[in-house]
């Protein structure tokens, strides 16, 4: 029984300006959500406040582990993950880069060459591994924040538009990816997009942002 | 012309041979600019980083005074330090006046402003997405920090070359605090004016040589620094 995640009653305003207006929803462990929405509807602001990035205004965001409620601490935040539209890589290396998360909870090395390179396997950039970061296409940059963030093995994982502004060979292995993840994990995935045809394809559940609360599609 | 032909011939004359006299100013100068640079780093780059992440009080007021204090002028910095060395100021006890000690102090009040300042401007324009990043990837406040910090480390390394810079060329607080006593405290920039008044040319020719080498090699490994740090990603 992995991580349960439910949001509740949460209210979110920027500058007087209302985002997130009594959003509630309960994700369960398992499954994969496609939330869809125009832009500025909030989407973003949700991930983040998911990700324990921000705080809300009001209401709640509550993860639940076999049923007893956890708090909002490190122990806590090192099980979930959220990968960022722009990505926010390192200046080094790739295999750095996605040894990041492992290096600062104390992985031994062993293990980190390890699971670095099943991750970076996993993503396509096996070959690329010692080149430096900002070598890398977007396309590239984008899967390199993917495997950043599968290397940790989280139990939510959190997807802000990982195909905007790449091309269709990208987009299609990004895809393949989410896909595997699918099968092969027990991890709540939730992902923002804009394309109705990757929702349909990538989704157990597909979602909408409106008027700042969660719909189902 | 013909005397500065002859003086720049035996000014190579003294690198080519190795000239003891020469190479001991050499290895003073960089002995006193070197640890002057380590020590400003070592107090320099937590100040700028602490600046750069944590909104403290007077936050900005120490930053409008580490703005100010590169410019400082060397002579006023060697003669405020003179009068808290000299016999009858605040230090004088410590004896530390006219020993290379005081001239390694002198440096280091004037690239301490230099290195932390760049530091903060250097940390502080780390884009904040990869502080964001490092927490989703469950940092520690001390780890979110040290990868911002990490992610600035060639444009610190260029402020730290800058402030190499400025200690090595110059001459008016180490003249001031330091005496230019023959092999104790005479370095590079104080034995180039002081054989120049004396219209001994050469020595004072090959130490300029000499000088202009490191402040070239100093912007070659400066420009280096900030190319490495242009190569930043932060993704898309």
């Amino acid at each position: 029984m992995g991580l349960e995640l439910e949001i509740i009653h949460v209210f979110r305003s920027y500058n007087g300006n209302p985002i997130l207006r009594d959003c509630s929803f309960a994700f369960a462990g398992g499954r994969t959500y496609v939330l869809q929405g125009p832009n500025g509807s909030g989407k973003s602001t949700l991930f983040r406040t998911l990700a324990l990035l921000e705080k809300s205004d009001s209401g709640r965001v509550e993860y639940r582990d076999g049923g007893r409620i956890l708090a909002a601490d490190l122990a806590l935040r090192r099980r979930i993950t959220l990968v960022l539209p722009r990505t926010g890589i390192f200046n080094t290396t790739v295999f750095k880069n996605v040894a990041y998360g492992l290096k600062i909870r104390g992985v031994s090395r062993a293990e980190i060459e390890a699971r670095v390179n099943d991750a970076l396997l996993a993503v396509g950039l096996g070959h690329k591994k010692w080149q430096r970061a900002s070598e890398l296409s977007s396309g590239e940059t984008k899967r390199l924040g993917i495997a950043r963030a599968m290397v940790i093995n989280p139990e939510v994982f959190m997807l802000d538009e990982p195909t905007a502004n790449i091309d269709s060979a990208n987009t299609a292995i990004i895809e393949d990816i989410i896909l595997k993840m699918r099968q092969d994990r027990q991890a709540i995935i939730l992902m923002i997009t804009h394309d109705p045809a990757q929702a349909q394809r990538l989704g157990d559940d597909l979602l909408l942002m409106q008027d700042g609360k969660i719909i189902p599609a | 012309m013909q005397s500065i032909i002859e003086g720049f011939a035996a000014a190579f004359r003294l690198i080519v041979t190795l000239n003891p006299e020469l190479w001991r100013i050499i290895l003073l100068s960089l002995e006193v600019s070197g640890t002057a640079l380590m020590l400003a780093t070592v107090l320099g780059l937590p100040v700028g980083a602490f600046l750069a992440l944590r909104r403290a009080p007077l936050r900005g007021l120490v930053i409008s005074l580490l703005n100010t204090g590169m410019g400082l002028p060397p002579v006023a910095a060697g003669l405020f330090l003179y009068l808290f060395l000299s016999r009858s100021g605040p230090l004088g006890f410590i004896g530390l006046l006219y020993t290379p000690t005081a001239m390694i102090v002198a440096q280091c009040i004037l690239a301490f402003p230099i290195v932390a300042s760049l530091s903060h401007a250097a940390i502080a324009n780390v884009d904040p997405v990869i502080r964001q990043a490092a927490i989703t990837l469950g940092a520690t406040p001390i780890q979110e920090s040290l990868a911002v910090v990490k992610e600035a480390r060639y444009s610190i390394m260029a402020g730290v070359m800058a402030g190499l810079g400025r200690v090595m060329a110059e001459v008016g607080a180490i003249i001031i605090v330091g005496g230019n006593i023959a092999g104790y405290t005479r370095v590079m920039t104080t034995t180039i004016a002081l054989e120049t008044d004396k219209g001994n040319f050469e020595l004072a020719i090959a130490l300029g040589i000499i000088l202009l080498t490191i402040s070239f090699s100093i912007t070659v490994a400066l420009r280096f620094f900030q190319r490495l740090g242009q190569g930043g990603t932060s993704g898309n």
